[in-house]
């Protein structure tokens, strides 16, 4: 789209409300839904992907390094990662606390 | 041009549907609808009309599937009654939202309880605020006409809007009328070939009843209320050139001796046959009476209502449903509303009138008619009288 979803006029809206861009669901952030958030332990990962198979939102992408990292624009915070990380490599901390 | 039959309001309507080459039939049977339904299905068994017919398993489905095959580009069309219409309400109302130009009859009927077949205006009333076009017909010729209608209309780039065309179940669905059916060649060249501005097709993937955030949930509901009341000039172009076609001519709101009345009485559907009889017996009588008939009853017409009815001493508009404890007919309701604030502002007596198909006879007018004469019926908001019950 072109705008911001809150500067859309009535008249900017297609006729039907029809989606004409595929893939825009990526406009809607959602990672300012959690209150915790999930903190990667490099040393304790074993880059096994159990983190990016479970995840719900597909938050997590693989990086250069062979770790799988979330964006935290979309991570909800549901902490399935953290319970299912082998290694606990993962834990989930509020978001506020650095 | 045309071939003139007797046949059944039913029958007339299902030759449309069949003479618009419509695409998709998706309907459950139900009384006093089922003869349209039947009749399409053997039109297609018969190879008569080249649709798929989609024998649903309810009238939810039923208009689940419209939506779905209008969406993907297919003339569609269903029909129902009553308590179909309660049980696919839910999807009746997304039809507007996306656009899709669906034609549905619906052959009036009261809802439960208690359990009643016969016509009145209860069911079409439960979904008034549904955003569809909707419209009343007043027999068999009607009904044929306002099919074609609604195909063409609905279908307009300028519209793409679902149309409702309502006719008063057995009072019309089951009575046998000359009907004037036009040829193929008639219907063809008023009716083209419906080219939807999106579709559902693989090779231009689009998303349709997408979910909205409150941030834009209200700019849809500004779009669809201005693209409702937008359909009106198309609405009006699609009455004249079908007039100019067959000479029929229809208007959003159409009179009978009015010009000179004192009294008008209000209709729509089927009564407004009987309240021409009715004006014809009271005129010879000397009574200075007439009618409006409400043929568009959305997007409403109020400039067309306005200048109608304001010149008369009082209005009695015949309601066939009541808006239990709240202010009685709606049609009234909204005339009332309608003329509230105008600096002439004819009072409204209301009567609820022919619920379940009980009969109203020109002399029940007549009756109505006096009662505006005489001046003694209150006409408050709130006022409005149950014609004919037993006390």
């Amino acid at each position: 789209m072109a705008k911001p979803e809150d500067e859309l006029t009535w008249q900017d809206l297609e006729i039907g409300f029809v989606v004409t861009e595929p893939g825009n669901a990526r406009c809607y952030r959602t990672g300012d839904w959690k209150s915790l958030k999930p903190i990667l332990d490099k040393e304790r990962c074993v880059h096994c992907g159990l983190c990016y198979i479970y995840c719900p939102d597909m938050s997590y992408a693989l990086d250069a390094e062979g770790f799988f990292i979330v964006d935290l624009n979309y991570c909800k915070g549901c902490g399935i990662c953290a319970q299912e990380c082998p290694t606990k490599a993962i834990t989930m901390v509020p978001e506020e606390e650095e | 041009m045309g071939n003139r039959v007797g046949i059944e309001g039913s029958i007339a309507a299902s030759e449309a549907v069949r003479l618009a080459n419509t695409d998709v039939v998706a309907a459950y049977p139900i009384t006093p609808q089922t003869h349209i339904v039947e009749h399409l299905s053997e039109f297609v068994n018969n190879g008569e009309l080249d649709a798929e017919f989609i024998p649903v398993e309810s009238e939810h489905s039923a208009m689940s599937v419209c939506i779905g095959s209008s969406a993907a580009g297919a003339r569609t069309f269903t029909c129902t009654s009553s308590q179909g219409l309660a049980l696919m309400s839910e999807i009746v109302y997304i039809a507007p939202v996306l656009r899709l130009p669906i034609v549905m009859v619906l052959a009036n009927r009261s809802l439960s309880s208690p359990l009643s077949i016969w016509n009145d205006h209860t069911d079409v009333m439960s979904i008034r605020d549904c955003g569809w076009i909707q419209v009343f017909v007043e027999n068999g010729q009607e009904t044929f006409d306002h099919v074609l209608w609604a195909f063409r209309v609905g279908e307009d780039r300028r519209v793409l809007h679902p149309v409702i065309v309502n006719m008063d179940g057995f009072i019309l669905t089951h009575t046998i009328e000359p009907v004037e059916l036009l040829d193929q060649e008639t219907v063809d060249e008023f009716l083209p070939p419906y080219e939807p501005l999106f579709r559902l097709h693989p090779d231009k993937p689009v998303t349709m009843g997408c979910f909205a955030m409150p941030n834009l949930y209200t700019e849809t509901k500004k779009a669809q209320d201005e693209a409702l009341k937008g359909t009106m000039p198309t609405i009006l172009k699609g009455w004249k050139e079908f007039g100019d076609l067959t000479g029929r001519y229809y208007n959003p709101i159409e009179t009978y001796e009015a010009e000179d009345a004192e009294v008008l009485l209000v209709t729509m559907g089927s009564f407004g046959g009987t309240a021409c009889a009715a004006v014809d017996m009271m005129r010879e009588k000397g009574k200075a009476v007439g009618v409006i008939k409400i043929r568009l009853w959305r997007p409403f017409p109020f400039d067309a209502f306005r200048k109608a009815a304001e010149h008369v001493r009082a209005l009695v508009v015949i309601d066939r449903a009541t808006s239990y404890g709240g202010p009685g007919g709606p049609v009234a309701a909204e005339l009332r509303a309608a003329l509230y604030g105008e600096e002439k502002q004819p009072p409204v007596i209301n009567f609820i009138a022919g619920l379940a198909g009980r009969d109203v006879a020109p002399q029940d007018f007549e009756r109505m008619a006096d009662q505006a004469f005489e001046g003694t019926a209150k006409t408050r908001q709130e006022d409005y009288q149950i014609y004919g019950v037993r006390e």
